[in-house]
């Protein structure tokens, strides 16, 4: 983890139709970090996440304020090419979603689309890809079987692979354990501990548990109000505000 | 309690006596066209009834391989002039088009599906037929007349079929491929509709049935002409319009080559039914 920061939040508010679902956050994302931002339902850590590459753009009826800043400029503005900032914010959802085609075909997606051809490149992409997943020992002997076949967990691995392939900066992942059992779990956090050397993580953990197991930092939020952000050992071992440590023992949410 | 039971009994036996009688009297059609059919076709030899290219019941030539060339080239018109269209319009109506315009566009496209076939023939008639034959030559009525007429009816079930697959993806499938960096297009170029590429695949069968199935609407744009046509403004006979033509006045051997003819409409029928059945099923 380093202090440079890669991600600035400012002032930010977001509305649903009328409601106010984040309210004036403020919070920086340092390189090569992984922060998890976590709280309980509707506290909107996801639409923080999403709002991050721009993908609440696909939900109408949607309201932002303030500025979300990456590498200092800010992707909220108009000039921003929203392909290339996804490609470089890229998002591993709750629910693996595979792209119907085979598993090759899943990681190899994102570097087609943005013009490679050489097959050597591509092999060589969705390989590295896969490994940086812990997938590559899995599947490398049916790369071209169709990836809806694949265990719940090997897809939501697959996911990350096809969004390493895009060599990203920035990896948001939206609850990428919850459906997952516990071994698939623990060789995803693997990979992320791996990951965060050469990319920056944030993560809406599907606990608290894991919240603590993998972040370097984390942010508490409530009801759409940032309560406290800090290292993760700290906010865990001495959280400032009572709210933190009554959700973190669980005497609610 | 044994009322009970008696009461829900009969409704139970009720309905499926009525669905029953339903199944019945498609089975005893296709029995009776296959009594009537079948001895024609033995006493003229099946080779030389299908494949035979003189139609001539007066003189006791039953051969239809013209009119199999005729629905052929008709339908495999309507599907190049239609299916295009249809699925342009499908994906607009999917994923393109504001809700207020879907609300306008799709039930007009139902509207098509009701209007009566004799209503598109006299239309056709008309409209297109003058028109080719003033523009592009020859009689007019053709297989292109034909065409047009086909791909437009044929229009609303490739259309709501297609829509309705599209619009059956799970919403992650595109916020998966859009959160590669994907835009819309690309994204309904290389995941959406390989994705429903079986409801598509069936929308476009069931199209080809209609198409082959249809008589009236061909009766009167096709001019009927028992030959094989040498262009796409050539009039031709489809097997529909030759049983749909000459049932008024047939009678013995020429009635019974009529449902002969009706039997190889059936079978086709019933092998792109069932391959659209396939194709919906094999996810």
């Amino acid at each position: 983890m380093s202090e440079q920061t890669k991600i600035s939040i400012r002032d930010f508010n977001f509305f649903y139709a009328k409601k106010e679902v984040i309210r004036a956050l403020n919070l920086d994302v340092r390189e090569n970090e992984i922060l998890s931002v976590f709280g309980p339902a509707n506290s909107g850590t996801t639409t923080l996440l999403r709002a991050l590459n721009r993908m609440t753009d696909l939900t109408p009826g949607v309201y932002m304020e303030g500025e979300i800043l990456l590498d200092g400029k800010n992707i909220r503005s108009p000039d921003i090419n929203i392909s290339e900032l996804r490609r470089k914010v890229s998002m591993v959802f709750e629910v693996p979603t595979p792209l119907p085609m085979s598993i090759f075909d899943n990681v190899a997606y994102g570097p087609r689309l943005s013009g490679v051809k050489n097959r050597v490149l591509l092999e060589h992409t969705v390989e590295e890809s896969l490994q940086m997943a812990v997938l590559w020992d899995e599947v490398k002997d049916r790369l071209h079987n169709s990836a809806m076949r694949l265990s719940g967990g090997q897809q939501q691995r697959l996911c990350l692979a096809r969004i390493l392939a895009l060599h990203p900066e920035v990896i948001l992942l939206d609850r990428p354990c919850s459906g997952l059992d516990p071994v698939s779990t623990s060789k995803i956090e693997e990979s992320l501990r791996h990951l965060k050397e050469k990319f920056t993580i944030v993560i809406v953990p599907h606990n608290v548990q894991q919240a603590g197991r993998v972040s370097d930092r984390a942010a508490f939020l409530l009801m759409g109000d940032l309560i406290e952000v800090g290292l993760t050992a700290e906010v865990f071992a001495n959280p400032k505000d009572k709210r933190t440590s009554d959700y973190i023992t669980g005497r609610f949410g | 309690m044994k009322m009970k039971n008696f009461g829900e009994r009969i409704p139970q036996s009720l309905f499926f006596i009525i669905a029953l009688s339903a199944l019945t009297v498609l089975a005893l059609i296709t029995v009776f066209i296959f009594i009537e059919g079948v001895p024609l076709i033995a006493k003229v030899g099946f080779f030389k009834f299908i494949f035979g290219m003189k139609w001539a019941p007066s003189q006791g030539f039953y051969g239809i391989f013209p009119m199999i060339v005729g629905t052929i080239s008709v339908t495999l018109g309507a599907i190049i002039l239609g299916v295009p269209v249809a699925l342009c319009c499908a994906i607009f109506l999917a994923e393109f088009a504001p809700r207020w315009l879907s609300d306008i566009v799709r039930p007009a496209i139902q509207l098509l599906a009701g209007i009566p076939s004799v209503v598109y023939g006299f239309w056709g008639l008309i409209f297109i037929v003058p028109l080719i034959r003033n523009y592009l030559g020859g009689p007019g009525l053709s297989i292109l007349a034909g065409s047009i007429i086909l791909a437009i009816m044929i229009l609303p079930t490739v259309i709501s079929i297609s829509e309705v697959s599209l619009l059956a993806l799970s919403p992650l499938l595109k916020e998966g491929a859009f959160a590669l960096g994907a835009t819309h297009w690309q994204t309904i170029r290389s995941v959406l509709v390989p994705a429903a590429k079986s409801g598509i695949l069936a929308s476009i069968i069931l199209g080809i049935g209609r198409a082959v199935g249809e008589t009236m609407a061909v009766i009167m744009v096709l001019g009927n002409a028992v030959a094989l046509p040498n262009s796409i403004l050539s009039p031709v006979r489809t097997l529909t319009t030759n049983i749909g033509i000459e049932m008024g006045y047939a009678s013995g051997d020429h009635q019974q080559a009529l449902f002969a003819t009706g039997i190889v409409l059936l079978v086709i029928i019933m092998i792109l039914n069932s391959l659209a059945q396939y194709s919906i099923r094999r996810k």
